[in-house]
């Protein structure tokens, strides 16, 4: 019976919580659902997520999200977040259909976890991204439809000691990305506000700052990005990942740096 | 063709579960014990990597005598069968109760049907908000399923082990002092009749916690955390800090 013990083998083998579930139960994956044969028109028919910003800092990265989620021309949500810690050193942010892209950022979640407690070690760093591109690829029918997903992956590089950061497109690509990146659809907008801000060797509180004000650059030039809330006081969902693992920045520190920035505009008093 | 002997049930349950005694008799044991701070698992393991102890889910743990290959692959298990559950209905049904069932049923079901029996001997324990939501299970090779309070001791000669165990645990106790508890009387494994062995050090013994609290002390809800061997060596020392 050399087959049987050869399939053993392999069976013992996987590691992939993904792998697994889909072998077992296929439906419970985000990638099983069919959006049906309509033409693209996944932004009118379920909330989109948008605007997310990426820099690397002197010892580490950081990502921040927007709180708006729209469908169409409405505001679907003005709490959302789109930000979430992956693991213990790495975050993931998400644009695109934000109901699908949930549900790939549990998957993933757990995918990490569960191979964290099989094997006794942690996934490196360009696994973990691999794996999501993995996950974004098997996407790619429903992206099709209209329903697409495109994440940023930002951790800590424990062998190398830096904070690295990759994007993907909905085919699965991934692209390490240097300094920072941004996607959603006020990125263009966020991307020139950060090529202006950032520094080489950024402190946690300046890379912060600079996060939170390409957010609000990005907001105010894109429908549907939310700035800050000073009536409802939300802001920003911000995460560093450095060697100490994954913290959210606090939401006192968000609402100073958003005040600050506020303040010096209206001061400053310009149109645009 | 050669006649069939007839052996019967009893016989063959009883021969069955001898080997299966025998099997675990060769290793070390472990010890599971509640305390104030959570739970503490405490075995003797020289291997560095080969792991008796794991963690299962949030607040769920594992812990192993017998054969290595069995319990890795039962402990595998049950972290598929966790996060399959927790993946599909939330992290909070996710049970101590609902995985020692399942180990339950596949350890009967390998002992009355398979050719040979496992000859392991597992714990699945789950840290609770106070001690008396605490959940230690105990499962033997046969299926066999107990829910204990305050500790268990597995393995070979878990009687004397438990004897001197008595004495030393209280349910007051914090992680160094339940741990010193477990570790001393690991040395009497030798039986009642024989002397108890030197004093062990942190090299030979593997050690792992459940925070009652993790959420709050360290920023996270899995409550596993292994016990590095410096931290276990200022734990072992009778007035070293506390952790």
């Amino acid at each position: 019976m050399p087959e049987d013990a050869a399939a053993t083998i392999g069976r013992a083998a996987s590691t992939s919580f993904s792998d697994y579930i889909a072998a077992q139960n296929p439906a419970a994956l985000p990638s099983a659902r069919n959006a049906g044969n309509h033409a693209a028109g996944g932004a009118d028919l379920a909330p989109h997520a948008t605007t997310i910003v990426s820099l690397t800092y002197a010892g580490g990265v950081l990502m921040a999200g927007d709180r708006r989620a729209t469908m169409g021309n409405i505001i679907a949500s003005r709490h959302i977040e789109k930000v979430f810690p992956a693991d213990m050193f790495s975050v993931l942010g998400i644009a695109g259909s934000a109901g699908i892209a949930l549900d790939i950022t549990r998957l993933f979640q757990v995918e990490l976890e569960h191979y964290e407690k099989i094997e006794g070690t942690r996934m490196s760093l360009d696994g973990k991204a691999n794996r999501l591109a993995a996950m974004i690829r098997a996407n790619l029918p429903l992206a099709l439809q209209g329903l697409a997903v495109v994440p940023l992956f930002a951790g800590f590089d424990t062998t190398r000691r830096i904070g690295r950061l990759f994007s993907f497109d909905v085919t699965g690509g991934r692209y390490e990305e240097q300094e920072h990146h941004s996607v959603g659809s006020g990125s263009v907008f966020a991307r020139g506000a950060l090529k202006k801000l950032w520094k080489p060797n950024l402190g946690e509180d300046e890379a912060v700052k600079v996060a939170v004000e390409s957010l609000y650059d990005a907001a105010d030039d894109d429908s549907a990005t939310g700035g800050p809330d000073v009536v409802r006081q939300l802001w920003p969902v911000v995460y560093t990942v450095n060697g100490a693992g994954a913290r959210r920045i606090p939401e006192r520190t968000l609402a100073e740096a958003a005040e600050e920035i506020i303040a010096s505009r209206s001061v400053s008093g310009r149109e645009a | 063709m050669t006649q069939q002997f007839y052996v019967s049930p009893e016989q063959l349950m009883k021969d069955r579960a001898d080997f299966a005694r025998k099997g675990i008799a060769r290793g070390r044991s472990v010890v599971v014990l509640s305390c104030r701070e959570g739970i503490a698992l405490v075995a003797e393991n020289p291997s560095p990597s080969l792991h008796k102890l794991g963690e299962i889910y949030d607040r769920i743990a594992f812990a192993a005598v017998g054969k290595y290959n069995e319990f890795e692959s039962l402990r595998q298990a049950g972290v598929r069968y966790a996060d399959v559950r927790g993946y599909s209905y939330d992290r909070e049904d996710v049970t101590a109760r609902g995985l020692a069932s399942v180990y339950a049923q596949s350890l009967g079901a390998v002992f009355t049907a398979e050719s040979k029996p496992f000859e392991v001997e597992l714990a699945v324990a789950e840290v609770g908000a106070s001690m008396t939501q605490d959940h230690i299970y105990r499962l033997t090779f046969d299926g066999s399923i107990a829910d204990e309070t305050g500790f268990i001791v597995m393995g070979g000669q878990a009687d004397a082990v438990v004897e001197a165990l008595k004495g030393r645990w209280n349910a007051d106790q914090d992680f160094g002092e339940g741990i010193r508890a477990a570790v001393d009387s690991l040395r009497y494994d030798g039986g009642p009749n024989s002397e108890p062995r030197a004093h062990l050090g942190s090299q030979t013994l593997e050690v792992a916690v459940l925070d009652r609290s993790p959420l709050t002390t360290r920023g996270t809800v899995r409550a596993f955390r292994r016990v590095s061997n410096q931290e276990l060596d200022v734990m072992l020392t009778p007035d070293g800090a506390a952790l």
